[in-house]
């Protein structure tokens, strides 16, 4: 053990001193080595079709000829959501597989278990997969980059929404009972600053509750002419049956997780999910009217020729091909193949347009800025499509 | 008045699905004294079969009744083949049995069908009159579950093959010398299991959406019916059932603090239940001579 | 079901050696296995709690998550908002599961069979919920949960990983002595007969009800030092990770380890971390080979038929068989 320790002690004495030396880990010069986590089983399995649309991404990438020459191995591991879980895959993943980086490691609680881990280690913990408020501080903790716009941010643009457009708001909130959904509500609850009794009913769920509806029920009872409804796709496509069911029409505000067309408004009942309102940063893709730009023919084709036989009404494989899309121009574009390097170039990003993102909003990172999305436009359903309304929303500015 | 009744009626509307679940788990155990943990998968498992056999036939009805057919077949199959080797070990044996076939059930469904939300057309249809106190789908669970209660009851009491099963399960050493054939018998209490697991999913998958996740909520719950009601008794099963959903509605919207943790003080009354009535509410306590 | 074997040399030999054996392996472990054992042997003084009490006691128990869950945020607190160096609040943990245990034992003692299982069951559910509770948030994280940082080495030159490591492994090797030492005593056999006939034992002498919620204690006690151990090696704790399933987790690792055994419990900790080690890299193999909780599951049938008392059963069935 000594002989070993003593070497490795004088290595890693020699790598500090010499700052020439970067860490590139996981990096050759004909290939390189990315890591991945994402729910393949357990109650998150839903999104486990962002880990294969990745996954199939950087097949197609290989074929091609890979990335300025080199081939990438991605390994993409099942953590089922568990935290503990994750904090194994992600250890794995960078001290067994020595992988360069970690890209879009999916969830909030499971992120923050290795939050800590991953600066430590000073390993890119790249375009996070959950739209939590932490991932972007760059000083605090200068290896973790979000992606999406977060929860909160959009959580305010429903309150002020409100509290501009709604005469006499009775808000009452549907939430899940965990990081994410609380995330969205206190950004809400923030973004109606001193009024914050106008909100009447404030409910929670848990992911193993088989439906929400008593909790629709008690919030129609109580009056309320606003919902926001904080819930994954599953459980927003019971709210909006239930309201629908019992005759509740407040002013539907539905967080973007659960906006695809596809998964929520169909099984929920298009007719019943007239009317409701959200945000948006990408193109549902079974919006009509995105059929014909450039950025949709291109995931489609992708798509066609990748995963045939997948459910293409399902906005992760549309969310899954904009995060490939990210870090294959932050790759490409990168002279400094080191890790340190990689996240320079990845906090280097400016007006990239992703093919599956709304136009117009595009992926902005500066040193000082780690939330490479964060403008989104509200929308309204029409019982066919959603209908963009107002302004793109910047939270940047 | 309102929310009370229609909380009222919508916990009885999942509670029969949770009833359908205690049922199957107390045919199961009646028949064999198991307790199987993979009643849910394989109930979900199920109705992906009846969704791939709706996308190809159009017909809900007939999917749902092709698919009863096959986990019928399933479950006599796999009580044969599976659980048969463990059938004389320890309990805990046969507990790790079904956990592992919860496992493979559970994610097979993710592998074969995706993880993606499905919808499964309700097996009846709107009429013109939507009462905004219960939905046409709501009541047609709670009808068609009493209605297969009953048909179970009386299988189990006027037939000759109910008969068996009956004696199969009470003593099998005597029913054997009787004739019967206790190893079918056996298998019969799990085809029937499976079957009635399968009704449960297609009434219950337009309620929650069809996922490969879809049932291990509601297996905790039938779990708990089922003991609330009596692991021997099928109509005990089924109020239980029944009771558990009114129970968790109720404490979620009327106990102080419901809305956080409905299910725990729905839990906490039905262990107090058991510690007066150990034996489930409509259970029999079985002496112990010594 | 098994006759007890007096204390003999051959036995200190054998704990002796295990100190010994864990200490080497040490040597050539990276950090990264000195942590996958740590969580497994973490799991292993739960699984020891768990063996103790259904398969020495015949208690049913579905809800060990619970007593896991509060020993590890008993540390959890006291480390974040005490100060407390992280093994100084192991004997609290202990103490408190302890009492969480003794104290369910009672209503338990008027439940039987799947009707304890319920009841514990209902525990395990409601402990996320609890947790997660807005009024207890200060203390607990609420949905958060609570970081900290995993104690330092105890000898210099040591990485933190093997450090936990080392610590893990001496103390499940004193606990498992400690139970060797009771399920050895007259009380051990109380708590067997208890198992094997209550009637019986009710009729002679022996005081069911201190027993078995003693024993109950002693299970809880074991889970949540287990789950102190867990809390550590993550450096975290959140609510939902100890859900419903960890108590599942804990039960098939009782069983494929041998539920009626103490060697059992290692072996099960071991087996239920690196069996879906395995089983996620055989299924890596192919697109063809289902997703890995499939092979798990398929293995865990597979050991119900072959290995019926578990691995420590088989060991020692195979190595009786070997001395004929």
């Amino acid at each position: 053990m000594s002989i070993k320790r003593f070497l490795l002690a004088t290595g890693i004495a020699a790598l500090t001193f010499n700052p020439a030396l970067a860490d590139t880990t996981g990096i050759t010069d004909t290939s390189i080595k990315i890591g991945n986590t994402n729910p393949y089983s357990g109650p998150a399995s839903a999104y486990s079709a962002i880990g294969k649309t990745i996954t199939a991404y950087m097949k197609m990438l290989n074929r091609q000829g890979g990335i300025n020459g080199r081939t990438i191995e991605f390994i993409s591991l099942d953590d089922g959501y568990s935290p503990p879980r994750t904090v194994q895959q992600a250890r794995k993943l960078v001290e067994q597989e020595k992988v360069a980086f970690l890209f879009q490691t999916l969830g909030t609680p499971t992120n923050s278990a290795i939050h800590k881990y991953m600066n430590q280690k000073k390993t890119p913990h790249l375009f996070v997969a959950t739209g939590a408020s932490k991932w972007g501080q760059p000083k605090k903790f200068p290896w973790t980059m979000g992606f999406q716009p977060t929860y909160d941010v959009e959580g305010e643009i429903y309150a002020k929404f409100v509290l501009e457009n709604v005469k006499d708001p009775k808000i009452a909130i549907l939430f899940q009972n965990d990081d994410y959904g609380k995330d969205y509500r206190d950004g809400f609850l923030r973004g109606l600053g001193d009024k914050k009794d106008l909100v009447i009913s404030m409910l929670p769920y848990e992911v193993t509750d088989p439906t929400v509806d008593s909790q629709i029920l008690a919030m129609k009872d109580s009056g309320a002419n606003v919902f926001f409804n904080i819930t994954i796709p599953k459980f927003a496509a019971q709210a909006i049956r239930k309201s629908c069911e019992i005759g509740w029409k407040p002013l539907h505000l539905l967080n973007n997780v659960s906006s695809s067309v596809g998964s929520v408004l169909k099984p929920a009942g298009l007719d019943c999910s007239k009317e409701i309102i959200t945000a948006q940063y990408q193109r549902d893709p079974t919006d009509p009217q995105w059929k014909d730009t450039a950025g949709y023919k291109e995931w489609s084709a992708f798509m066609d020729a990748e995963l045939p036989g997948a459910d293409r009404s399902d906005i992760n494989y549309a969310y899954g091909y904009n995060a490939s899309k990210l870090l294959h121009h932050t790759l490409q574009n990168c002279k400094d193949m080191t890790r340190k390097g990689i996240m320079g170039c990845a906090a280097n990003i400016q007006g990239l347009q992703l093919p599956m993102v709304l136009p117009g909003i595009t992926v902005n990172t500066s040193a000082t800025d780690f939330y490479p999305i964060q403008a989104e436009q509200l929308s309204k359903f029409d019982g066919q499509k959603w209908v963009l309304f107002g302004n793109i929303i910047d939270a940047s500015k | 008045m309102d929310l009370f009744l229609q909380l009222t009626l919508a916990g009885l509307a999942i509670g029969s699905v949770y009833a359908c679940v205690a049922l199957a788990v107390v045919m199961i155990y009646q028949a064999t004294d198991h307790f199987n943990f993979a009643q849910g998968e394989m109930a979900m498992f199920s109705t992906f079969v009846a969704w791939a056999l709706y996308q190809v036939t159009g017909s809900i009805w007939l999917s749902f009744l092709i698919a009863v057919a096959l986990s019928f077949i399933a479950g006599i199959i796999i009580e044969r083949v599976i659980v048969k080797p463990v059938e004389n070990a320890p309990i805990f044996n046969q507990i790790i049995v079904f956990i592992g076939l919860l496992m493979i059930f559970n994610n097979l469904a993710g592998w074969f069908w995706e993880h993606t939300t499905k919808t499964l057309p309700s097996l009846f249809p709107k009429h013109g009159i939507e009462s905004t106190l219960i939905s046409t789908h709501n009541l047609g669970v709670i009808l068609f579950t009493l209605l297969i209660l009953g048909v179970t009851f009386c299988f189990f009491k006027f037939t000759k093959v109910g008969l068996a099963m009956r004696a199969a399960a009470a003593n099998p050493d005597s029913a054997r010398l009787v004739g019967i054939s206790v190893g079918w018998m056996l298998a019969l209490g799990w085809g029937l299991a499976s079957a009635i697991g399968a009704v449960g999913g297609v009434l219950v998958a337009p309620i929650v959406f069809l996922e490969p996740n879809m049932m291990s909520g509601v297996l905790l719950y039938g779990f708990a019916g089922a003991l609330l009601g009596g692991v021997n008794s099928p109509g005990g099963a089924v109020a239980g059932g029944l009771m558990v959903g009114v129970l968790e509605n109720w404490a979620r919207q009327y106990v102080p603090g419901g809305s956080e943790l409905g299910l725990t003080f729905a839990l906490i009354l039905i262990v107090g239940v058991l510690m007066f009535k150990p034996a489930g509410l409509f259970g029999r306590v079985i002496i112990k001579r010594v | 079901m098994n006759r007890p074997n007096p204390i003999t040399r051959k036995l200190a030999f054998s704990f002796a050696m295990l100190v010994f054996v864990g200490i080497a392996l040490m040597f050539v472990a990276s950090e990264y296995t000195a942590y996958q054992v740590t969580t497994a042997l973490a799991y292993g003084i739960a699984i020891l709690g768990l063996n103790i009490l259904t398969g020495y006691n015949g208690q049913f128990s579905i809800g060990h998550s619970a007593f896991f869950a509060a020993g590890a945020y008993v540390s959890a607190i006291l480390i974040t908002f005490a100060g407390w160096h992280p093994y100084a609040t192991l004997p609290i943990a202990a103490a408190v599961t302890f009492s969480m245990g003794f104290l369910f034992g009672f209503p338990a003692l008027r439940l039987e069979g799947l009707y304890l299982a319920l009841a514990t069951f209902a525990l395990a559910v409601a402990t996320p919920q609890i947790l997660k509770v807005d009024a207890l948030e200060h203390w607990t994280g609420g949905v958060q949960g609570l970081f900290f940082d995993k104690p330092d080495p105890i000898f210099a030159g040591l990485s933190v990983d093997h450090s936990l490591y080392l610590v893990t492994w001496l103390v499940f090797v004193v606990l498992m002595v400690g139970a060797w030492m009771l399920l050895h005593s007259r009380s051990g056999r109380a708590i067997m007969a208890i198992r094997d006939n209550p009637i019986a034992a009710s009729t002679m002498g022996i005081n069911l009800a201190l027993y078995k919620t003693t024993t109950f204690g002693i299970s809880a006690m074991l889970a949540g030092v287990g789950g102190a151990f867990f809390a550590l090696a993550n450096s975290f704790v959140s609510p939902d990770t100890f859900n419903f399933f960890i108590a599942v987790y804990l039960l098939v690792g009782s069983v494929v380890g041998g539920i009626v055994s103490i060697p059992g419990a290692l072996l099960g900790g071991l087996f239920y971390v690196f069996g879906q080690e395995y089983a996620e890299e055989f299924s890596n193999l192919s697109e063809m080979i289902p997703p890995p909780w499939v092979t798990f599951g398929v293995l865990l049938i597979l050991m119900m038929y072959f290995a019926p008392f578990g691995i420590w059963g088989a060991i020692e069935r195979g190595w009786a068989r070997l001395k004929r």
